[in-house]
């Protein structure tokens, strides 16, 4: 439903330069915030907001207020705009709409001119876009909720160092999901008894292991300890099966030159991959992009954190747009969801971040929570990483919702094992593989899958072992964060 | 012999199951071909994690439409070298994966020598690593195939 624009009352920009720039304030709408004819131009990027406006505050103006406090405006007019081409340079929100079954609620879209923003700089367009608007009082709430960066913009972004393409090739795997599992406990393992962890899961089949988000150089193991211990066992690992083997290696430190130390001691031990928090920030995420790509390196994203921004409806940024701008930031790996596991996620919606993460052209998915068309302008692949609380019992649904695309990681599912981490590991294996062989013979797997499952079972007792542990394990509880979709197109500009 | 779960290499799509038969090759072969993928044959004598270039059994068969003359070809690539490494590949030309989108190993030798870890201690408790096929050892055309694996 669009919302009356009205015409009285203050409701439209001011265009007589000397009222529009005496001094004092004005509406954000008067000073030219709002502009409901407008057509975004290729060029623009253009944001989708979810705005809940204090008791009393118009949507129109709350729109047109995010519009200005995530670009040129301030609480006041002030003269000094009119040494500037103001015009080009204020954000404008153009449509307003409320939001289907949520009371109070308003989605906005507001275009920016790419003069905004720097070339290739994360840190900049997101210091305007979730900068001060997130925290404006007329405002009791605001979620970015979707991004179209324009093809312009896109092409000053490197992107993944590796990406997915590159990532197989070098892995020498094809076909079928990669499968891997965090080491745990995650906290207290010596770097001796962690890299027995890696060792009995990459000799049982995984071709990863991983660093957890809070495994940096703590008392109970240093990082040089953790990554001598665990390449001797990658390098073991790979002997014994004759496969490329690999374990993240977490680099996330105080600073970037720990960072950069802690890399280069990983690239001069032959590891293939190593691995970044979220919570090191725009800068920081892009910086070691650029040290992946000088130095032939696979780069892990964990998004540690962003649970605190993404997971309410009404606030934050959805991570759909986080997981846009780490494409462009540039990371080859990313945590996305698994839907099924033990962590939020609502599965079309979690579908719609494995797809901005995969896709070489998003196209709008309202039922996904894809608002937007999306040029990736060839830019590589992220491959994402479904982590949490999933087991070999689930791997019909994880292939059927995830494709082959995408790294499937057991930790409790593999070290839990009653049989040992090597069984854990066979079982998740042989459940992967069968179950691709199965969907490639036009089997139905979401159908099928369990009965497919069992019967591979019969000839592979770690697989038997492993269902009936946790056959039938499940985390059903309401997502917080399903999309609230318009039927109609015509949210797409 | 290897000492793995599976007791062989385990490179490819399918090594933790049961060796594919004839028909259930067919079958993964007509996937690949639905999806508009061209299938190779592959073989070696040097199964190396990181040999990449295994030597081609012919050509990539774009034209190849039909399953059953992949798996000829398959046949006669197993009667010419039936000690040697074999794996089936399907190439994926669209743009932006233009890369290899299926494989899995479809022969091998009798008995699978596996790889030795050589390591040479470094500064600071590093370590280098060389991951060695034992089948590398013996000359060229004489390892694992005529039975003398």
């Amino acid at each position: 439903m669009a919302i009356a624009t009205g015409a009285s009352g203050g409701a439209t920009a001011i265009t007589d330069a000397k009222r529009r720039y005496k001094a004092g304030v004005l509406k954000y709408r008067q000073m030219g915030y709002w502009e409901p004819d407008y057509v975004p131009k290729a060029t623009d990027t253009v944001c989708l907001f979810r705005i809940t406006p204090q008791e009393g505050v118009d949507p129109i103006e709350a729109a047109a207020a995010v519009a200005g406090e995530s670009s040129t405006a301030t609480w006041t007019v002030v003269w000094t705009d009119r040494l500037t081409a103001c015009d080009t340079y204020r954000a404008k929100a153009f449509k307003v709409e409320a939001v289907p079954n949520s009371p109070g609620q308003f989605f906005a879209w507001v275009a920016y001119d790419i003069i905004l923003f720097e070339e290739g700089s994360i840190a900049n367009m997101t210091a305007s876009l979730i900068g001060n608007v997130f925290s404006f009082k007329p405002l009791k709430a605001a979620r970015l909720e979707d991004i179209q960066i324009p093809a312009a913009y896109v092409k000053t972004f490197k992107g993944p160092p590796t990406g997915l393409i590159v990532e197989r090739e070098r892995l020498d795997k094809f076909g079928r999901p990669l499968l891997g599992a965090t080491t745990k406990p995650k906290l207290g393992l010596s770097g001796r008894n962690y890299g027995r962890v890696v060792y009995e899961g990459l000799k049982g089949g995984l071709d990863f292991m991983k660093d957890d988000e809070n495994i940096n150089s703590q008392p109970f193991m240093h990082w040089r300890d953790r990554f001598l211990y665990v390449m001797d066992a990658v390098n073991k690992a790979s002997a014994a099966t004759g496969e490329v083997k690999g374990s993240y290696l977490n680099v996330t430190a105080a600073t970037m030159e720990d960072m950069y130390e802690r890399a280069d001691f990983a690239r001069q031990l032959g590891s293939v991959v190593v691995m970044i928090d979220l919570v090191i920030g725009w800068t920081a995420i892009q910086s070691m992009s650029n040290w992946a790509r000088r130095n032939d390196m696979i780069l892990h994203m964990h998004r540690a954190g962003h649970g605190t921004y993404t997971r309410q409806k009404n606030h934050g940024v959805s991570f759909r747009v986080i997981a846009k701008w780490l494409r462009l930031a540039g990371v080859d790996h990313l945590h996305a969801g698994t839907a099924v596991g033990k962590l939020e996620g609502d599965p079309p919606t979690v579908q719609g971040y494995y797809n901005v993460c995969r896709d070489s052209y998003t196209r709008q998915d309202l039922p996904r929570g894809i608002f937007f068309d999306q040029d990736w302008c060839d830019i590589r692949k992220v491959m994402p990483v479904a982590s949490g609380g999933i087991h070999a019992g689930q791997m019909h649904q994880l292939l059927d919702l995830f494709g082959d695309d995408v790294v499937l990681q057991f930790g409790g599912g593999t070290i839990g094992h009653p049989a040992g981490i090597q069984a854990g590991a066979v079982a998740n294996r042989v459940a992967l593989e069968a179950m691709v062989k199965a969907r490639n013979e036009g089997h139905n797997i979401r159908v099928e899958g369990p009965e497919i499952l069992r019967k591979a079972a019969r000839g592979c007792s770690p697989l038997q072992q492993a269902l009936d542990t946790w056959g039938d394990i499940s985390f059903n509880y309401t997502p917080t964060d399903a999309s609230d979709f318009t039927p109609t197109a015509a949210v797409a500009h | 012999m290897m000492t793995n779960p599976v007791r062989k290499i385990t490179q490819g799509q399918f090594s933790f199951l049961p060796e594919l038969t004839d028909a259930e090759i067919s079958l993964q072969i007509e996937y690949g071909l639905s999806r508009g993928y061209a299938w190779s044959i592959e073989y070696t004598d040097d199964p190396h994690p990181r040999n990449t270039y295994w030597e081609m059994f012919g050509m990539p068969m774009f034209d190849l439409k039909d399953a059953a003359g992949v798996l000829m070809e398959l046949q006669n690539c197993r009667k010419t070298f039936p000690q040697h490494y074999i794996r089936l590949i399907a190439f994926d030309s669209t743009r932006g994966v233009e890369s290899i989108a299926m494989s899995f190993i479809v022969n091998r030798p009798v008995s699978e020598p596996g790889f030795g870890l050589i390591r040479q201690e470094a500064g600071g408790r590093t370590i280098r690593y060389t991951v060695h096929g034992y089948a590398a050892d013996r000359p060229e055309g004489e390892r694992g195939g005529n039975g003398k694996s």
